[in-house]
């Protein structure tokens, strides 16, 4: 395994997707694509795996729903019970009604915040990381795409080059 | 061009004919006078062996007279109850499929245009459909039946039906002003969709764009013109019923109810038509777009329902809870709160994975039980105002469903005849054609 990657840089997104096929079509590795903005379809044509960020949000709003739930009963049930609209009832079941705005907040809370942290440890990103991309162009208007040297480095130069990449760099592979 | 399968018509007019058999049989077997109520009561306590309140009124002959003649007018009320429900769930379901379709015109979907003539054709039920609650309603109004019982009330504060709510509403609700009003909202529906569908037919031969923008503008007037029928329409037909009781959200409330259903109505004829290749054009996208439709409405509609019904629980004001009285703690309540599980419960459970909302046949399950959940809402509605607190559910009411059902296929599928399902002319035909995600 060779430890030399290529990037290619493009211009236009479709001429980018185009590529991306045509690239796994050439059984060439793809290792990263760097984008301005998410691009529809791209994730398929890379052959990425389906995310399970929306699992771990289910998951995390039924762990919010419990927890509102437990704290709910808590306070104004069983630690200081509460006249609740006018109905002392003092019983959970009968004064849901009253709760269900909080069970529905406490679900959307925790769903939501803790989705968008997992999405970033997923991610690497927190506070005084560096910029992962090799471009800064990219976070412009234009499209980075890193392949792995696979045998013939020049097959893949003109390969890329065919696909339409307005600029080809060879690194050395940092990691 | 679709052509109404034989064996699919055989069907809708065996549902009629079976549900007008019902329908007649309900009526037929009503008590008739005070002796048969009489009657009535009688044997439930045989069978059931308990004594009832209403035996231990009977001191005072005139109170009794005028309870039996109560519970006589409630029982008579029964089949008309069902026949209502029923004709107003099938009336809203094509009113608000003519709402979807102004909504995709007016935000110039370009997801949709391979489903318009589906929606078009359905909406064919508006007229028939309107012209049986219009007949119904004047027939109320001539003291056929006794749904309205506001009719029969008086603001003179001597007469025996003196009604003190009706004082500050009777500038609202009289029986002239409601039936003036009742034609003026039919006349916009059935107005609005003959205009409508004929622009967008005329765009299937046109060269230019001229029809299409045409439905545009009538679109965006219908929706304005429409919401203000809507809200009018829920006060005269359904919450004038409980015309003691007050909720502004009401309207809208019925709205998203009726929504939910018309989409899920569209998505289940989509899903027929296309496993008969009459839809080529309508890929895996389009049937996950509809299922997102219903799961986000039906979440929607229990946002709505919640509101009401929080907002007065919490008050606990007598004139407002009375209303769910009947409904939260009477017999009504496994309607009251079953229709939350089948209206929420379940349409958030098994419509949240996208893998199953593009699979024809779970679409049309969780649509048939989400239709069912909606028809118990309008009949949670309008029942325990007409028919009493004691809840019935039988032949009248699965009869009265038959009949409308099979009106609504008969009605409906002929609509979709009436011109080619590719409605070619539309610009953004291509679009939506080449929708495709995932």
């Amino acid at each position: 395994m060779s430890s030399k990657i290529i990037s290619a840089l493009y211009d236009d997104d479709d001429v980018l997707l185009k590529a991306v096929k045509d690239v796994r079509a050439a059984h060439h590795h793809i290792e990263e694509v760097y984008t301005p903005f998410p691009v529809h379809g791209l994730d398929k044509a890379m052959g990425l795996e389906p995310t399970r960020l929306a699992i771990t949000s289910f998951m995390f709003g039924i762990t919010g729903l419990g927890f509102a739930i437990w704290f709910l009963n808590l306070i104004m049930i069983e630690d200081w019970p509460q006249n609740i609209g006018g109905k002392p009832s003092f019983s959970f079941a009968e004064n849901s009604p009253a709760f269900v705005p909080i069970l529905f907040e406490m679900t959307v809370f925790f769903a939501a915040h803790l989705m968008v942290i997992t999405f970033y440890m997923r991610s690497k990103i927190w506070p005084f990381r560096n910029a992962e991309n090799p471009d800064p162009r990219t976070t412009d208007d234009k499209f980075l795409m890193e392949v792995a040297v696979d045998g013939n480095e020049s097959d893949l130069t003109s390969l890329l080059e065919k696909t339409g990449a307005i600029e080809i760099t060879v690194n050395e592979k940092k990691h | 061009m679709y052509t109404f399968s034989s064996k699919l018509k055989t069907f809708s007019i065996a549902l009629m004919i079976l549900g007008a058999l019902g329908i007649a049989y309900g009526f037929f077997t009503a008590p008739k006078t005070t002796d048969d109520i009489k009657e009535m009561m009688q044997h439930a306590e045989d069978t059931h062996g308990a004594t009832t309140e209403h035996t231990a009124t009977t001191h005072d002959e005139h109170a009794e007279k005028h309870h039996l003649e109560h519970v006589l007018t409630q029982a008579q009320n029964r089949p008309w109850t069902a026949v209502y429900v029923a004709m107003l769930f099938f009336l809203l379901i094509s009113v608000c499929i003519l709402v979807f379709y102004a909504i995709q015109r007016a935000s110039s979907a370009g997801w949709s245009p391979v489903l318009f003539r589906v929606m078009e054709g359905l909406t064919a039920y508006i007229l028939p459909g309107s012209l049986i609650v219009l007949a119904f309603l004047v027939y109320s109004a001539m003291h056929g039946n006794h749904i309205f019982a506001w009719m029969y009330t008086s603001i003179d504060p001597t007469a025996e039906n003196y009604d003190f709510a009706m004082e500050t509403k009777d500038w609202w609700l009289n029986v002239p002003g409601w039936l003036i009003r009742s034609v003026i909202y039919v006349l916009i529906w059935v107005g609005f969709r003959h205009l409508i569908v004929k622009s967008s037919r005329a765009q299937d031969e046109a060269t230019d764009i001229k029809h299409f923008n045409k439905s545009f503008t009538l679109s965006v007037v219908f929706l304005v013109v429409f919401f203000i029928s809507e809200l009018f329409m829920a006060f005269d037909w359904l919450m004038s019923i409980d015309h003691h009781w007050f909720s502004q959200l009401y309207p809208f409330y019925v709205f998203s109810s009726m929504l939910v259903s018309a989409i899920t109505v569209i998505a289940l004829v989509t899903v027929y038509l296309k496993s008969r290749g009459f839809l080529p054009n309508v890929n895996d996208s389009h049937v996950h777009d509809l299922g997102k439709y219903m799961f986000g409405f039906s979440i929607f509609w229990t946002y709505l329902w919640f509101n009401q019904f929080m907002l007065q629980w919490y008050a606990n004001i007598p004139e407002e809870v009375v209303y769910f009285m009947p409904r939260l703690l009477g017999e009504y309540q496994p309607l009251f709160i079953g229709m939350v599980v089948m209206n929420f419960v379940f349409p958030v459970l098994i419509l949240m994975n996208k893998d199953y909302k593009n699979k024809p046949w779970f679409l049309a399950i969780a649509g048939l039980i989400i239709l069912a959940g909606h028809y118990i809402d309008i009949f949670v509605m309008i029942a325990p105002g007409t028919v009493g607190n004691e809840l019935h559910f039988g032949i009248p009411e699965i009869s009265a469903i038959l009949f409308f059902l099979g009106l609504f296929i008969f009605v409906g599928f002929n609509g979709l005849t009436k011109a080619p399902l590719h409605a070619k002319g539309n610009p953004f035909m291509k679009e939506s054609e080449v929708y495709h995600y995932y």
